[in-house]
């Protein structure tokens, strides 16, 4: 078992604040398959289509057959922990103030042998099971965990260098308003957030659901409203200095496309809240969140933007909901660049109808916002980057893959 | 088998630029540096080198080609060996062999680094694409992690002890004591050896080499070329190299030696208890061990107790690593493949620098090199021998 982690203690303010180092985030563009499992949090290699070998270190030739039929593909994660060390002076300054750090060689049963970071509870000889994560470069790296569920496994340092986990760690929701943003408040009160603060703009509205914040533990209604420059700022300067997590769940959701739209009105409130809401929190959070990527053990760590997973594909019936979600998207790759040198993570979740009442006519399946929030959590504990939440956005995400032009013809129904 | 023998080749004019720490000279420099003592020993002039082959991690962005214009030379052989530890025993064999064919009278072979603050992490974190993308990422800073793995794995295997490696290295600096250029001098005992601090677990202080800078070199040419010139020649029995052997091993418990030995010692026509002293490779001492077994001085897994027989010193039953080795030398980059050689040149022409070994008339060198990715991929070893 992990140590379980404690409250963390006061932070002394007159200490310096650790500045972020990266581990070596150098990769072949071959290795970047590697990258795209682990934001999904896949365990991926590189298996030869033509012998079958399964291939590691990545390589863009077969070494059984000299195939370039090389594809990334899901494999038996289970091995054995032949040999372990313990590094304890390191050249690489991320390393070195964070030694000792264990690493070992896990000889895979589906063949290949891999370099590996190690979970605190495998031991030499013992069988673990391989996971792909990101570090706080954003690249990916093999980590072996117990093959079986430990308890307070999420606790293990080195594990904890690839996630996100919210617990004892400040959160800020930014729209409690919907149901959407009470589930999540809900979620993270419950996985042993420090503070969950929740935004509502104009608190002294009433709103269906107000009585259930109210209820939860540890959350705090403040006063939040994204398309309002001056209170997206007071917010920042009232708490941003302690938050860890923002979870972006502003929603602005209007059915229609854009030709039979009187003006542009409509479209200017969705961006409004989509695009330049995510624009604003960035500015107004990113910063200081970005001074505190390596704060101790309750750093500053994700930033989660909930995404319609038509962000990646016009759905024309919420046509010009889609464009804004999809301006937001980008948004959120590019506020990605800019935290990575914190050790920040940006995690897009996408998500399919949600069963609210701005959806009433889709047809099932839909997303519950419960089922989001759980969803986001556990992408939280994972570290994952890219998470497709429901059938329907999974369905999207493998439509996509396979053939994109046939899809835009499907969802124009 | 029908490989022909190095008959009428030789290596001479053993040649060491004096090792730093730190330098703030540039890898040319150093390069250049050898270059010039190879000729004045040598008593050449510039032009008569009408081959080269040099090796160097941190020449970059210049190759081999670009050395020619650099130093003014106009050789018509050129070769860049790229091969870390295995350089020098590579860059020799090609090297004979054109001389031998007559496409080179007289190569200058040269290995030489520099090692600025900084250079060495520059050097593993663009290493290989394997470092890159699989092993760099976790932290290893270099080889020690790689290293210290493969001794684990061997412990575990074989039942070495920390004390036995203890012995190879305290044997190297013994024999460091007299060698002018070595850098580390202090007399080590097996308690500062076992009570050093941990770098990387099992390997601790002195089993790890001590990157630096530096230069060695030394000439190929007919014997009668060498004899022309005044010059003592060393003769080449035999030499193997072979590269990502054994590959089905998950982790690396023996070397390409082991695939290539008896060839070796067949082509040489000597066996194991002809050898008169041994250079081998010795990064870590792990690594040491294993040619011992490899090369057939005793069985695989033996090799502990192989080191528990005999005494390592040049004085010794079996002086191995006669000048300190790169474990009491410094490790000067590529250079550090050509230690081992350059000290057996002088040996088996009675120019040590340090202690002579009596009477050494044969000497086994070899050499390993390039982890690439979990373990070293090259590894040669040449049989040498006192011209008649």
């Amino acid at each position: 078992m992990s140590e379980p982690r404690g409250r963390p203690r006061r932070k002394n303010p007159l200490a310096k604040t650790r500045q972020p180092l990266l581990p070596p985030g150098l990769r072949s563009r071959t290795a970047l398959g590697l990258t795209a499992a682990a934001a999904e949090g896949r365990f991926a290699l590189q298996v030869c289509s033509d012998c079958g070998l399964v291939i590691y270190p990545p390589r863009d030739a077969c070494p059984g057959c000299l195939s370039a039929r090389l594809p990334y593909q899901e494999v038996n994660p289970i091995g054995t922990l032949v040999v372990e060390t313990t590094v304890r002076i390191a050249a690489e300054r991320y390393f070195r103030e964070r030694a000792p750090w264990r690493i070992g060689m896990v000889k895979l049963n589906a063949g290949p042998l891999l370099v590996v970071h190690l979970h605190g509870d495998v031991t030499e000889g013992g069988r673990v099971r391989l996971a792909l994560k990101l570090d706080k470069s954003g690249a990916a790296v093999a980590i072996a965990l117990p093959e079986t569920e430990t308890l307070n496994m999420q606790d293990d340092p080195q594990l904890r260098e690839m996630t996100c986990d919210p617990k004892f760690r400040c959160v800020l929701i930014t729209d409690g308003r919907s149901a959407v943003g009470q589930a999540m408040a809900k979620a993270l009160s419950v996985a042993g957030a420090t503070v969950v603060f929740v935004g509502v703009a104009e608190p002294w509205k009433p709103f269906v659901g107000m009585d259930l914040l109210h209820n939860l533990e540890r959350v705090e209604i403040v006063p939040l409203d994204v398309t309002d420059t001056e209170s997206v700022a007071m917010q920042a300067r009232q708490n941003g200095g302690r938050i860890d997590i923002v979870i972006n769940t502003a929603e602005h959701v209007r059915p229609g496309g854009i030709m039979a739209r009187h003006g542009v009105a409509t479209a200017r409130e969705e961006m409004d809240v989509r695009y330049f809401g995510l624009m604003r929190l960035a500015q107004a959070f990113g910063p200081s969140m970005a001074a505190r990527g390596a704060d101790g053990s309750n750093s500053a760590t994700a930033f989660v933007n909930l995404l319609s997973v038509y962000a990646l594909m016009n759905w024309p019936t919420y046509g010009a909901y889609s464009a804004a979600e999809a301006a937001s998207l980008s948004a959120s790759q590019c506020l990605r660049t800019e935290l990575r040198p914190a050790g920040v993570k940006v995690i897009n979740v996408f998500f399919g109808p949600l069963e609210t009442d701005w959806f009433q006519t889709v047809p099932p399946p839909k997303v519950t916002p419960r089922a989001l929030a759980e969803a986001v959590l556990d992408a939280l504990k994972n570290g994952l980057e890219e998470v497709f939440v429901g059938d329907v956005a999974t369905q999207m995400r493998a439509r996509l893959a396979v053939n994109p032009k046939a899809l835009e013809r499907e969802l124009a129904g | 088998m029908w490989r022909k023998s190095y008959d009428g080749v030789v290596a001479c004019v053993p040649v060491t630029i004096p090792y730093r720490r730190y330098s703030t000279h540039t890898a040319h420099w150093w390069i250049g540096r050898a270059l010039r003592e190879l000729t004045q020993q040598a008593g050449l002039r510039l032009k008569d080198l009408d081959g080269l082959a040099v090796s160097s991690f941190t020449m970059s962005p210049d190759t081999a080609i670009a050395l020619t214009q650099h130093f003014g030379l106009s050789p018509r052989w050129l070769d860049q060996v790229s091969l870390g530890g295995a350089s020098g025993i590579v860059a020799l064999r090609r090297a004979a062999r054109a001389v031998q064919v007559g496409d080179a009278d007289c190569v200058a072979c040269v290995a030489g680094d520099t090692n600025q603050v900084g250079t060495f992490s520059k050097t593993l974190s663009s290493f290989s694409r394997f470092t890159q993308d699989a092993v760099y990422p976790y932290g290893t800073g270099g080889p020690n992690a790689s290293f210290a793995l493969i001794t684990k794995n061997y412990m575990n295997t074989y039942g070495a002890r920390r004390e036995d490696f203890g012995k190879i290295c305290i044997a190297q600096r013994d024999n460091a004591m007299a060698f002018p250029h070595a850098l580390l001098k202090t007399k080590l005992t097996l308690e500062d050896y076992m009570s050093a601090r941990s770098i990387c677990d099992p390997l601790h202080l002195f089993d790890c080499v001590m990157p630096c800078a530096g230069a060695e070199a030394f000439l190929v040419c007919r014997e009668t070329f060498a004899q022309a010139h005044g010059l003592t020649g060393v003769r080449v029995l035999a030499t193997i190299e072979r590269h990502n052997a054994f590959a089905q091993d998950p982790i690396q418990i023996r070397g390409g030696w082991a695939m290539d030995a008896v060839e070796l010692w067949s082509l040489a026509a000597a066996k194991p208890d002809d050898v008169d002293f041994v250079e081998t490779y010795d990064d870590y001492p792990v690594i040491a061990m294993m040619q011992f077994e490899d090369l057939g001085f005793c069985k695989k897994g033996e090799g502990a107790d192989f080191v528990r027989s005999h005494t390592l010193t040049n004085g010794g039953s079996f002086p191995h690593n006669t000048s300190g080795g790169q474990l009491s030398v410094g490790q000067a980059g590529a250079a550090g493949g050509y230690l081992g050689l350059v000290e057996a040149l002088r040996q088996l022409s009675d120019a040590a620098l340090g202690t002579q070994v009596p009477d050494a008339r044969i000497g086994l060198v070899s050499g390993f090199g390039m982890i690439n990715y979990d373990r070293g991929l090259a590894s040669c070893a040449a049989i040498l021998a006192r011209a008649a």
